[in-house]
């Protein structure tokens, strides 16, 4: 085992870390102000498409983008329309989400471009290319050092870069301004938070929509970053896998890093099978890596390694006392 | 007081959000370029026109019956089992291994040892969250959507490892003749008449409404149904009068696993005959708005996953002869979870501010005289 195929193990990590980075965030926006979102891979997935079809007519990235987070916002839209205003029930709008964007995608794309489903390939300015950081060629040959900075740091997508840098502007959005006070407030006790003159509608649907551009930044990483173009079901569970890194940091932006980061390890190995059985000397199945994610969320779940205590209000529609 | 009438509440809603639901599903297939009216008609002609697609819509039916009153049960207890996948999954593993490795002499033992198992596999598979649920409170939804990767993961594992067959595919090798039910066309077609020619509906279906059957005795009909409503209903309430949480939690998620790992009867021994990869096909999700519909109902069940088996038959006939991919019913299907399930209130709360008003008029043609002083 070399630092070569270490630093490719790890650079991998990264690339596969980011959509789950930009998603576990999503959710914990929309989770900390009371309304839980397992329609995470349903935005992704719709982001994924518009941003690919938008960015492959126009042949701007950048347009695809933002086509990308108009999709996923108007997902959230729907979101929370069925659990703010209408009070249903949160976990069904999710699983509608899912199926709507799962279904919806490759009808629309199907009817737009007629190849079984799937945009055409993307190339040139439709895509999301590397960008090298100041420096990185010189102090490539510096020993470790260089090698690490040139392949680990520097080179990713631009996408992969605002996905760091939304890790401590959630946590100071959160933790330092009002909105961040009051969107936690109230996803613990909204009734304290609407006693205060707040509206508890208004700052939920600040959450949602907050959500929804962060999964639209997810599902266009997927589809003109880490790939070129759509294909159906591309997200392949990684809005679920993002729930449970959600669950897994305790609803927390900087343990969100973390977690997302092992568990884009762990995908990151499971592509990688000789690596692992380099290291250990055994066989360690793909499968046994690709469920351990769930099976690590439902260990923590069972409280076996510290408690994830959610959102006290979370799941709840909030009824203004008449 | 109820704010509307019992049959508002049962037939008026679920219709107003079907048609809420087919007027979108027709603006999607508008917005595509085709006709809706020709879908429609491509669909009833495709599914229900012949016994051959009959057989094919009854088929689908019996597989969303099962994981349709998996669903039904658990929302008795007011529990969310999203893990119908998974446990579907499981009971195809189940059913997979008895099949396989016992030599039966009939096809009659042959499915009721099937059946066991799947049933067994599937509310083992539900246990875990269910245990993780009582006693440590970890929600229910998250585990049974975590077990659904990781059940997709161990039948992965078993179709490249232990169970495969020879050749390319991911698959177990198929099931010995004995173990083979009797289809629909074997039961009722004659030399002279053939009827569901080639058609995959087979005997799992009246075992599927047995299932309808019993879940209604148990629900309404015996002590342990009451237990699981009262403690649906408050769960406080349920605790006082004595009823232990623990228990039914885990006893209405061993049901509702259980039913939903029947299905593999169905589909992995009625139909495939073998164990391929995938084998649930997200019937587990669809029980999930074939519950909302049916109002967790046994007979509503049934009635929703007909319904559904129409539209899964109508829509593979769809992608057949028109422009119109089969996802298509994906999308439906999401529009009927979205306004049956999770949009309710915004076809209630109007319905019931109309037969609020309804009720305070007086009506003057009406012959009786009891006065209402309603204003």
């Amino acid at each position: 085992m070399d630092l070569a195929t270490i630093l490719q193990v790890l650079d991998t990590t990264v690339r596969l870390a980011t959509p789950l980075l930009f998603a576990c965030l999503a959710g914990l926006f929309s989770e900390r102000a009371g309304i839980v979102d397992i329609g995470l891979e349903g935005k992704m997935l719709a982001a994924a498409f518009l941003s690919a079809a938008i960015a492959a007519v126009t042949g701007s990235v950048w347009i695809g983008l933002s086509a990308g987070i108009v999709g996923a916002l108007s997902m959230s839209a729907i979101h929370g329309l069925a659990s703010i205003t209408f009070r249903g029930n949160q976990l069904i709008s999710g699983v509608a989400i899912n199926f709507l964007a799962q279904g919806l995608t490759v009808v629309i794309a199907q009817s737009w471009f007629n190849q079984g489903g799937r945009t055409p390939a993307l190339a040139g300015g439709a895509r999301f290319h590397s960008i090298t950081l100041p420096g990185a060629e010189a102090l490539r040959e510096v020993p470790v050092l260089g090698p690490i900075y040139y392949e680990l740091i520097s080179g990713h997508s631009i996408l992969v870069y605002v996905a760091l840098l939304c890790v401590p502007l959630s946590w100071w959005v959160l933790q330092r301004t009002r909105f961040g006070l009051r969107l936690r407030a109230v996803g613990e006790n909204p009734a304290a938070v609407d006693t205060a003159g707040v509206s508890v509608e208004r700052l939920r649907y600040a959450a949602v929509m907050i959500c929804g551009v962060l999964t639209g930044f997810a599902g266009a990483y997927l589809a003109t970053g880490l790939q070129a173009g759509f294909v159906r079901d591309m997200t392949a569970g990684r809005g679920y896998i993002a729930l449970a890194a959600l669950i897994f940091a305790k609803w927390r932006p900087w343990a969100a890093l973390w977690a997302t980061l092992l568990f884009g390890f762990l995908q990151a190995l499971s592509l990688r099978p000789d690596v692992l059985e380099g290291v250990l000397r055994i066989d360690v199945s793909s499968q046994l890596l690709d469920a351990l994610p769930y099976i690590l969320t439902v260990v923590i779940l069972a409280g076996f390694v510290g408690r994830a205590i959610p959102p006290r209000a979370g799941g709840e529609p909030y009824v203004k006392e008449r | 007081m109820q704010k509307m009438p019992q049959w508002a509440d049962v037939l008026l809603i679920p219709l107003v959000s079907l048609i809420l639901a087919a007027f979108f599903s027709a603006v999607v297939i508008l917005a595509i370029g085709e006709n809706p009216w020709e879908a429609l008609k491509i669909m009833v002609e495709g599914a229900l026109g012949s016994t051959y697609g009959w057989g094919y819509t009854l088929y689908y039916a019996t597989n969303f019956i099962f994981t349709g009153l998996a669903v039904a049960v658990a929302n008795h207890a007011k529990m969310f089992n999203i893990g119908g996948e998974g446990q579907a999954v499981m009971g195809g593993l189940g059913v997979a291994l008895v099949c396989l490795y016992i030599p039966f002499p009939h096809w009659t033992l042959a499915l009721l040892a099937a059946a066991a198992t799947a049933a067994v596999f599937g509310a083992a598979w539900a246990a875990i969250p269910a245990l993780l649920q009582a006693k440590r409170g970890s929600h229910i939804v998250i585990t049974t959507i975590m077990f659904n990767f990781i059940a997709a993961s161990l039948l992965n594992y078993f179709l490249i490892g232990p169970l495969k067959a020879d050749g390319m595919e991911p698959a177990t090798a198929r099931f010995p003749e004995a173990a083979r039910l009797p289809t629909f066309q074997d039961m009722f077609s004659s030399p002279d008449n053939p009827l569901f020619r080639g058609a995959p509906a087979n005997v799992a279906f009246f075992v599927a409404i047995l299932a309808c059957i019993a879940v209604w005795l148990l629900i309404w009909r015996s002590r342990l149904g009451y237990e699981i409503r009262s403690f649906g209903w408050s769960e406080p309430a349920a605790r006082y009068a004595g009823i232990s949480p623990v228990r039914i939690i885990m006893l209405t998620m061993l049901i509702s696993g259980g039913l939903a790992g029947m299905m593999a009867i169905n589909n992995v021994m009625g139909e495939a005959e073998r164990l391929v990869l995938n084998s649930a096909e997200g019937a587990g999700f669809i029980g999930i708005a074939v519950a909302l519909m049916g109002r967790s109902h046994p007979l509503g069940v049934f009635l929703a996953a007909v319904l559904f088996g129409f539209l899964y038959q109508g829509g593979a006939e769809l992608s057949l002869w028109t422009g119109i991919p089969r996802d298509m019913v994906v999308v439906i299907q999401a529009l009927v979870i979205l306004f049956t399930g999770a949009l309710d209130n915004m076809v209630r709360m109007p319905l019931e501010r109309v037969f609020s008003t309804l009720r305070r008029a007086p009506k003057p043609d009406s012959k009786s005289t009891t006065a209402r002083t309603a204003e």
